[in-house]
């Protein structure tokens, strides 16, 4: 990883390639995941999920799996009475508010997977035992496997609303209308998709859900992401206050956006919970976690674009169409969001309009994906960039030079969201910075020599891609310092954790900001709603710029404090005191100290707000050597470069960004949920759903730079989780295309499996496409 | 992802096994190294009443190489012959597939026996015992018989095993220390099922093939000898139009279905090329 120069002169830690604090507890066997938790006289849960796709449910009989040994409890939705919805988390249009998920089947099941009953048992086996003695009587209806026959709305999934087409997301800029489009000197249009895949953290999930009849207290250990929201949600389903539900996080095995949501099982494990008196485990395996977590990605679009003959963009316009799933889940309109957003990227277009239509299917619904909308729209808008160069004759990263919004340009706003009137824009950098740092570390110019060969029976390519990152999203978050006895310094924040590390760069950034050393912030204590009053989680690359702002603002107020009761002891001005490796000092000549501990108890809430999102930005290159015979992509190197706006520790940063890039390169060539017309999921298992893993790519390279501070916070900071994930589609599939020139081969879909790589080579063989 | 109920016995004789086997009507199942049964006892789409674990049964362990030829005991397990320096000259192509079969973890405990058993279309061992005419002998409760590999594979997860019966002893014939032999496999990602691989080995006699056996797996409902190929190479010394020749010939061979993972045509082509490559190989002729 290479850094820069450091400009900072008080900063000690924020920027230092400090380890984990989080890995002597996992390397020591001493990570607490949620399944490793149990209570005294705990049930466990067991689900009952649809088999059939699409069906009305005529009846179910559990009073076989009630009779079975060791069960002690069916629910089913008669249980619950008036089955509750899950409400929307993000851009809840009332169109989109129609297709809330219920917690539990009733009436009709809409995808394979979906909940229709839970069994509490005294053992997990016992209680999967027993689902196979439920009969559920269920009349198939007709399936709706793929967006075209969802849009014909011949088969309805909600009858009451009568369309399979929740809303259409636009987003404009400018006057992308014909007239922009037909007085342009150039003009091209393709036809692009992005196949379903999924986040698949490796952890599944799991809830251990307590109530406390005494005080009709219910608590939810397993809470990730967005704990706050979910009590809110909960609290309502279950007609609680907010202060009766408790959500406890513990070590986490990976979220990528997926994981924390609110989900059917948040409330039927409390439910359960509450229903027998008796603590409730559930811990997910990972056939239900491939059909019940949501799904992600799954789009095609039509993109036309049109510039002047030097290739300066004119306009863009593109219908998009996203395959939802049965149901709007909490987030499951953002990826179609984004795409209307950022369709366009880092580049100066005057004139974009892009339509996303959101169609519901019988399928597992959908949710954000890391890089949600961002990693789609790249694959289509990079892979169409590069057809347009060569149409132009202009050099691929010429193409794009032109065409980067500048930072005289800054602040720039992207396309407006109309429906949701969501106005963003992109707030500092200098994107050419990274795009030459990325074909420097690429050595581009030595590699274009190999670009389109044949060597040793493999077609060499390579090729580049710029991307912007959305991060930093509000509203706000909310973090208290506090003094203990012993002079250390405990960290409560409303952020989480998903694995990403913030443990240790909080624990940075408080130790900076207070100017005591890292060891005294003994404790990072985050996510679980007892920490703070209000908090707002981690999703949306937010927690360093929402976070960590926040700590600074705390942590400046605990510094006043200090510095006012140690200036009232030492009988001086609050300005005389200085604070110095963890003692406040008193003025010259005594210069008394006074331990922190002496401060116990003192203790400050900070906050930061926002609601402007900021945007890291970069550029990745790969180099692929592709075998025609069999289909099959190596790549040879891969190289990422990223401005994050200010590096807190260069070692998570670039463990993050190695790990998105994988996943990035697992949705370009691998993973792939398939269904069958029926709308059964062929690729239920980890022999058929295919994950990178470490030995399949072994080649990525991670830079990070800190050149254009973000002027949003007073860190600077940017988000810098996804930015690693965003253009891998768009980069290796256009690397490919430059491999395989000769041939005349341009993939427009992912995932580029080497069969599908194949059958375009030999379609292109066929008809002779090869230049 | 629970297992569902069973019994289990662990006994330590053949004997014991098949009497145990013979006792449940064709419910019980053995397991040997559990790599395949456990996960299909997990997805519960196998639900034996009983499984008799077979680790305890010390003469099924033993690899035995002889004049005769080479004697893999049913328990011996894929790291055992990738450890065992004898067989990197006893069975080279057995050693080169084998080192394809799944990964590290899955190597450690997985078996010989446990995957004939299994009769996976895409497994490795199955490839070789039918390429290199192994026989398979088998005991239950009607005593032992052999089987020969071509017989031995009746479909997919299907085989001529009754439920009595054990495998005690996959037999290879003794491979000559000059035969020419190449194994070529391409999965997904490395350690997957192959979606086609083939297995390659001929002698040479006054510098021309001859007894050419050319095997492949993934591409049919079991493993397949392709003897067309085998034509196009005995008798001729391996030059590019000899390996066009076998390439083709091994190709137009088979007739895969389609699936999720791929086109029948592409598989009918990779084991085309998967022949090719592995002909190359043996006969030291470098990729054009």
């Amino acid at each position: 990883m290479s850094m820069t120069a450091p400009k900072r002169a008080s900063n000690l830690f924020v920027g230092s390639p400090i380890e984990r604090l989080e890995d002597l507890r996992f390397l020591t066997g001493r990570g607490q995941y949620v399944d490793d938790l149990a209570a005294e006289n705990m049930l466990h849960a067991a689900i009952l999920r649809s088999s059939v796709a699409h069906g009305r449910i005529r009846g179910v009989d559990s009073s076989a799996a009630r009779a079975r040994p060791g069960v002690h409890a069916v629910i089913t939705a008669a249980d619950i009475g008036k089955v509750p919805t899950i409400p929307l988390r993000h851009d809840p249009t009332p169109a989109i508010r129609r297709f809330e998920q219920p917690v539990i089947a009733h009436g009709k099941v809409r995808y394979v997977g979906e909940p229709i009953a839970v069994v509490l048992a005294e053992s997990a086996a016992l209680a999967e035992d027993a689902l196979e003695a439920i009969a559920v009587d269920i009349e198939a209806l007709p399936v709706v496997a793929d967006r075209e026959l969802a849009r014909k709305n011949e088969i309805i999934l909600f009858e009451t609303v009568g369309t399979n087409v929740p809303d259409t997301i636009t987003a404009v800029r400018g006057k992308a209308d014909d007239a922009a489009f037909n007085s342009a000197p150039y003009r091209r249009r393709e036809h692009f998709s992005v196949q379903r895949h999924a986040a698949v953290p490796m952890e599944p999930r799991g809830l251990l859900a307590e109530w406390d009849a005494q005080k009709e207290r219910i608590t939810v250990r397993g809470a990730c992401k967005v704990p706050f929201t979910n009590r809110r949600a909960l609290a309502q389903m279950m007609n609680l206050p907010e202060a009766s539900v408790r959500m406890v996080e513990y070590d986490v095995g990976g979220g990528f956006g997926a994981r924390g949501e609110f989900y059917p099982e948040d409330f039927l494990i409390p439910f359960a919970a509450r229903l027998l008196g008796r603590p409730v485990k559930w811990t997910e395996d990972r056939r239900e976690n491939l059909t019940a977590l949501n799904h992600a990605r799954d789009m095609e679009c039509d993109l036309e674009i049109a510039c002047a003959r030097d290739g300066t963009l004119i306009a863009l316009r593109a219908h998009a169409c996203t395959d939802i799933g049965a149901y709007v889940r909490t987030n499951g309109a953002t990826a179609s969001r984004n795409i209307a957003q950022v369709l366009a990227g880092p580049y100066r277009i005057p004139h974009v309009r892009v339509d996303v239509s959101l169609v519901i299917t019988n399928k597992t619904p959908v949710g954000t994906y890391r890089g949600p909308g961002r990693f789609e729209s790249d694959f289509c808008r990079e892979r169409l960039f590069d057809m347009a160069a060569a149409d132009l004759g202009i050099d691929r990263v010429e193409f794009r030079r032109r065409n980067l919004i500048r930072e005289a340009d800054m602040p720039y706003a992207l396309p407006k969201v109309q429906v949701l009137d969501i106005a963003s824009e992109c707030d500092s950098g200098d994107y050419q910075i990274t795009l030459d740092r990325c074909l420097a570390e690429f050595k581009w110019a030595e590699r274009a020599k190999l670009d389109g060969e044949l060597i040793g029976g493999r077609h060499h390519g390579i090729a580049v891609g710029c991307y912007l990152e959305g991060g930093g999203t509000g509203p706000r978050e909310n973090v208290r310092l506090a003094v203990e006895a012993d002079g250390s310094i405990s960290l409560f924040v409303g952020s989480s954790s998903v694995g990403q590390g913030v443990e240790t760069v909080f624990a940075q950034i408080a130790a900076d900001a207070l100017e005591v050393p890292m060891e005294r912030i003994n404790r990072v204590l985050h996510g679980s709603t007892d920490y703070v009053a209000q908090g707002y989680g981690s999703f949306s690359s937010r927690s360093i710029v929402m976070g960590g702002n926040a700590i600074m603002d705390a942590a400046q107020k605990l510094r006043t404090l200090i510095r006012e009761a140690a200036a009232k002891r030492l009988q001086c001005q609050a300005n005389d005191i200085v604070i110095d490796r963890g003692m406040a000092v008193g003025p010259a000549p005594a210069r008394a100290a006074i331990a922190l501990k002496e401060f116990a108890g003192l203790c400050a809430d900070g906050t930061f707000a926002s609601d402007k999102r900021t945007y890291s930005y970069g550029a990745h290159a790969a180099y692929v050597a592709v075998d025609a015979k069999t289909g099959h992509v190596e790549l040879i190197d891969y190289v990422a470069v990223e401005d994050v706006g200010r590096i807190v520790n260069p070692l998570t940063l670039h463990g993050q960004c190695i790990g998105a890039v994988v996943q990035g390169l697992g949705g370009a060539f691998l993973e792939h949920f398939i269904y069958d017309e029926n709308g059964q999921l062929l690729t239920g298992s980890f022999a058929d759903y295919l994950m990178p893993t470490a030995s399949d790519f072994p080649q990525i390279r991670a830079v990070a730079l800190e050149d254009k501070p973000s002027p949003l916070n007073p860190m600077g900071a940017k988000g810098a989780g996804e930015g690693g994930i965003i253009p891998v589609g768009g980069v290796v599939a256009n690397a490919v295309a430059a491999a395989l020139g000769s041939l005349g081969v341009e993939p427009r879909d992912l995932p580029l499996s080497p069969p599908r790589l194949w059958q375009m080579i030999q379609a292109a063989r066929a008809t002779g496409a090869a230049r | 992802m629970k297992l569902p109920p069973f019994d289990y016995a662990c006994p330590t004789s053949v004997a014991e096994a098949v009497a145990l086997l013979a006792s449940h009507d064709g419910e019980a199942k053995p397991l040997a190294g559990g790599q395949s049964l456990v996960p299909m006892l997990a997805f519960r789409v196998a639900l034996p009443s009983l499984l008799v674990d077979l680790r305890k049964v010390a003469e099924l362990r033993r690899i035995t190489i002889t004049n005769e030829g080479i004697a893999l005991g049913a328990m011996v397990r894929w790291r055992e012959i990738l450890d065992d320096a004898r067989l990197r000259t006893a069975h080279p192509l057995l050693v080169a597939a084998v080192a394809h079969v799944a990964h590290y973890q899955i190597r450690n405990r997985g078996t010989v026996g446990g995957s004939m058993a299994h009769a996976d279309p895409a497994a490795e061992m199955p490839g070789i015992a039918v390429t290199c005419e192994a026989k398979i002998a088998v005991t239950g409760m009607a005593g032992a018989r052999v089987i020969a590999a071509a017989d031995f594979f009746q479909g997919p997860l299907m085989t001529a095993l009754r439920s009595d019966e054990i495998i005690t002893e996959i037999r290879l014939p003794l491979w000559p220390a000059k035969r020419r032999f190449g194994f070529q496999e391409f999965a997904r990602r490395r350690g997957d099922f192959a979606m086609a691989a083939a297995a390659v080995f001929y002698d040479e006699d006054g510098g021309k093939a001859h007894n050419a056996h050319v095997g492949a797996i993934g591409v049919a409902d079991r493993p397949l000898r392709l003897q067309a190929a085998e034509d196009a190479i005995n008798g001729n010394s391996i030059d590019e139009a000899v390996i066009a020749k076998a390439e083709a010939a091994a190709s137009a061979s088979v007739d895969p279905a389609d699936d999720i993972h791929a086109s029948g045509a592409y598989r009918k082509a990779l084991v085309g090329v998967m022949v090719e490559r592995a002909l190359r190989d043996a006969a030291g002729l470098k990729t054009t």
